[in-house]
């Protein structure tokens, strides 16, 4: 089971090589049309209907004369998705195998932890795509930083599977465990609309240099802006249950709530940046821009937390199973 | 967000005549201290500050590890230390940026609060005369009900309604305010309980070994180092003793731990008489403190026979050196051993002591130095055995792991032979006393605290996070509807009956704001006949 929850791994991550490359030759073939009619203007449907919803807008297909690279690109992106749902599954079903092997939430060291955010930042991404379907383009930075961080966690920090060491075992494990490993997998996927973000406006404001042409066929600024702020909304207060429910623990476990562990600490300060983001928003004077850069701070901190702090700390989270 | 920007706005201008400058300048400086800009840099200088925390070996938290720091750096760690940097979380500047942050946030909630009680009190404002320039509009027929029916189904959807005359103004989502005082107003309580904590609390670390002589009272000198707040004094720690009577651990074949229990009998006078069972995760908790089990190792206990034939017993806790296998340090003195029984004599350079390695699964072969698995599958103590001049005062019992070095380098304690024991064994030196190894007892650490804030954090912690989902998920959103008669030269199928103009404002950042508006206008709509509301679809398009 855990050999087979192994080569699941690998067939996900190609996968998600599989899922880039589609992604990748849509942005590069270009010129594709499809977001025409997604920006339908709802206020007027409304105004005009009383009653009727607005029906979300479907992707209207180029028409008919419109060169066959368009349609080569847009099938290329629906490679693409199809490709990173079947890579998530894969991804799934490698936790749940690996889960069912070490007979325990696989949660269990920093390789098991890696893995599991990034199927919730890519399951969460799927959940999006699906219900705003115009995001699409989006998909190839996200599955660059699947592949970046899958196999990081396979190349590097695989561990084979043991069990829970008492201090890890208990019901708070899970409690705990789950929602930072959700909350992150938000922030993992958050982390892609705000970048997206900060290279398409600057795009729009008429840069031309290299990151911003990256984002010449991004979706525009502010939905991406808009998605980046719900997406840190949603995993805040998450985040904050989290961290509020580690310290429970850690006052059964090692009697203090707080304890400035260096995993503590580095919890403390993504909190705090985080909250520094959500001000940020909220406050007129400070422009998106900026905003956007203090989000993006939060997700290098989280980071540290779920690698650099494992691997040049040592403290009482130290499970990180390294050596 | 709009309430504190608008806010310097509604401050009254200062009067021009004779301005008095320092007040002027420590309300321009309040000001200034009680903005959202402010607060996100305080906030900023916060999480850096929290930065070397981590990355310096802090005093709280592993106090060997900064002398550690002070042998390795010795140029840097006196400067480090000079500035804090070892006790971070303590520190002047550390201190200096959250209380600034706090003073700003009780500055910054208190106008919101006062703002927010009168925003619940006044009613929903009157309808904006044009109410086509607000983001939603739409004109339908008025329901059969007119004003009555809309604030009915209003109120139906629980939002805030006032009528005046054929106008209907409602409001709703408050608890996005509401959250979001909660939510600030709760870190203030959650810094007040972190401070009555460290104020009325004390801590201590124990080790506790097995069996009735080694019982342990709750009273400041039974520790190695206790921690007593600043409002705490010795007398006020609660009475109780502990008795460890058994120590379970299961281990797994790699090693790993799985399974801890211990078993103690409490009792004292703050204390009815009980055994209780307690372990990792789940602490031992007494009335006025808690118990922790925080590690756990062996005790050797070592017989001691001098050449007077007077025997004495060590069961001193050996250190656990932080292997898989449990392999342990420690130190068995005698300064009492050789004492002539007829004279009371002392020899000061007679004393005994050994230090040792205990192996609970000692290898097969030399050399003896590692343990190769944490159950005692074949326990073995490496002694070494030293004579002379300990430098203890005679007769100081216990807290003693290691051997005075000093006294061994100025050749006052000499070392009379090496030997491993085997259970049992018995170990005759150069002058003919002898030492034993009779077996082990268990022993446990054990951290025991009382902090008298938890229960304050536990539930301003739980009134935060509800306040920051309805700061975040609430929605503040006015709806106004005004009926109007029918223009009648417009032929409209509707002519001679009245019309309701409806707009819709959210306040606050709403996506969904369309959607709830034509849901809201389908229910008002509800009422009234389907004709008509085919009506009111074309009339409402033009
Ligand atoms: C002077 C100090 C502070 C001011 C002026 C302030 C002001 C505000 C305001 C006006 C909001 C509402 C934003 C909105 O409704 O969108 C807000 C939200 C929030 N504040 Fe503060 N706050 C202060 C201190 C703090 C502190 C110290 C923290 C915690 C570290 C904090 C955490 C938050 C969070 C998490 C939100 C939710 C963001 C949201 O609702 O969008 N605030 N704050």
């Amino acid at each position: 089971m855990s050999a087979l929850s192994d080569n699941l791994v690998t067939f996900a991550i190609l996968a998600y090589l599989v899922a880039m490359i589609g992604h990748a030759v849509e942005y590069a073939l270009g010129n594709a049309r499809t977001r025409v009619a997604t920006a339908a203007p709802v206020r007027e449907l409304v105004g005009a209907g009383g009653g009727v919803l607005p029906t979300p807008p479907a992707p209207v297909p180029s028409s008919p004369p419109a060169d066959r690279s368009a349609r080569q690109a847009r099938l290329a992106g629906l490679v693409g998705v199809g490709a990173t749902a079947v890579a998530a599954a894969l991804h799934l079903a490698a936790l749940v195998t690996r889960g069912l092997a070490a007979d325990r939430m696989p949660w269990g060291n920093m390789y098991e932890f890696v893995l599991t955010v990034t199927f919730i930042g890519v399951a969460a991404w799927l959940v999006v795509l699906w219900k705003r379907p115009s995001l699409r383009k989006l998909g190839l930075f996200l599955t660059l930083v699947m592949v970046l961080l899958v196999a990081t966690a396979e190349l590097v920090l695989y561990v084979p599977i043991v069990p829970l060491v008492p201090a890890l075992n208990s019901y708070w494990f899970v409690i705990h465990v789950s929602t930072i490993v959700f909350a992150s997998g938000i922030f993992l996927f958050g982390v892609v609309p705000a970048v997206g973000f900060l290279m398409r406006s600057g795009y729009e404001q008429g840069k031309r240099s290299f990151p911003y042409t990256l984002a010449k066929r991004l979706p525009g600024a502010a939905g991406l802006e808009r998605l980046t702020f719900t997406l840190h909304a949603f995993a805040f207060p998450i985040f904050t249950f989290a961290v509020i429910a580690g310290a429970i623990w850690a006052e059964a476990a090692w009697g203090r709530p707080w304890g400035w562990d260096p995993k503590e600490t580095w919890a403390f300060i993504s909190w705090v940046v985080y909250a520094g983001y959500l001000h940020a928003r909220a406050t007129p004077s400070v422009k998106r821009n900026v905003a956007t850069w203090i989000a993006v701070l939060g997700f290098l901190t989280v980071l540290m937390n779920l690698f650099g702090v494992n691997i040049f700390f040592t403290g009482l989270h130290s499970y990180g199973g390294l050596d | 967000m709009t309430v504190v920007d608008d806010r310097p706005e509604t401050v009254a201008p200062a009067p021009r005549r004779r301005p008095n400058r320092l007040l002027a300048l420590l309300r321009n400086s309040w000001r200034q201290l009680t903005s959202m800009r402010t607060a996100l840099i305080l906030l900023f200088l916060l999480a850096i500050a929290a930065i070397p925390g981590s990355v310096l070996p802090q005093r709280g938290i592993s106090p060997e590890k900064v002398n550690q720091y002070f042998v390795d750096h010795p140029d840097w760690a006196p400067r480090l230390n000079r500035i804090g940097a070892f006790e971070v979380f303590g520190s002047v500047w550390f201190s200096a940026i959250y209380l600034l942050l706090f003073t700003s946030l009780i500055g910054c909630i208190t106008p919101r609060l006062r703002d927010h009680i009168r925003a619940l009190r006044s009613r929903p404002p009157a309808a904006p005369k044009r109410m086509a320039r607000l983001p939603q509009h739409t004109v339908l027929p008025a329901p059969p009900g007119g004003t009555a029916a809309i604030a009915e189904v209003l109120r139906k959807r629980r939002w805030r309604v006032e009528v005046r005359g054929d106008e209907v103004s409602a409001e709703k989502g408050y608890l996005k305010e509401t959250g979001n005082l909660l939510f600030h107003t709760s870190l203030i309580a959650v810094l007040i309980g972190v401070a009555l904590g460290s104020w009325y609390g004390w801590s201590g670390n124990r080790l506790l070994v097995a069996g009735a002589d080694n019982a342990f009272c709750n009273t400041r000198q039974q520790y190695a180092e206790a921690k007593l707040g600043p409002r705490v004094d010795s007398a006020d720690l609660p009475r109780f003793c502990l008795r460890l009577d058994d120590f379970q651990a299961r281990f797994l074949d790699s090693g790993q731990p799985e399974f801890f229990n211990a078993t103690v009998t409490v009792d004292g006078p703050d204390e009815p008489t009980r055994s209780a069972d307690f372990s990792v995760n789940s602490p031992l908790r007494l009335n006025d403190a808690n118990v922790y089990l925080l590690g756990h190792g062996y005790a050797p206990v070592i017989r001691y026979t001098d050449r007077f034939g007077n025997s004495q017993i060590s069961d001193e806790p050996f250190l656990t050196t932080g292997d898989m296998g449990l392999t342990s340090e420690g130190l068995a003195a005698f300064p009492d051993a050789n004492v002539d029984p007829a004279t009371g004599q002392r020899a000061p350079d007679q004393q005994m002591a050994f230090t040792g390695i205990y192996l609970p699964t000692a290898p097969e072969q030399a050399p003896f130095v590692r343990s190769q698995y944490p159950t005692e599958r074949n326990p073995a103590l490496n002694l070494v055995a030293y004579r002379g001049n300990l430098g203890l005062d005679a007769g100081i019992p216990g807290s003693v792991y290691e051997l005075d070095q000093r006294q061994v380098r100025t050749g006052k304690v000499k070392e009379v032979g090496t030997k491993l024991l085997r259970k049992g064994e018995k170990w005759t030196l150069d002058d003919g006393t002898t030492v034993e190894f009779l077996g082990t007892e268990r022993y446990v650490t054990l951290s025991i605290r009382h902090d008298p804030g938890s229960t304050m954090l536990l539930v301003s912690c739980g009134v935060l996070l509800v306040g920051l989902m309805g700061s975040l998920f609430g929605k503040r959103r006015r709806v106004f509807f005004r009926v109007v008669p029918a223009d009648p030269g417009e032929g409209s199928p509707t002519s001679g009956s009245s019309l309701v103009e409806v707009g819709g404002l959210p306040r606050t950042d709403y996506p969904g704001f369309a959607d709830e508006f034509t849901q809201l206008i389908a229910a008002v709509k509800g009422d009234a006949d389907p004709a008509a509301e085919r009506a009111g679809v074309r009339e409402g398009a033009e």
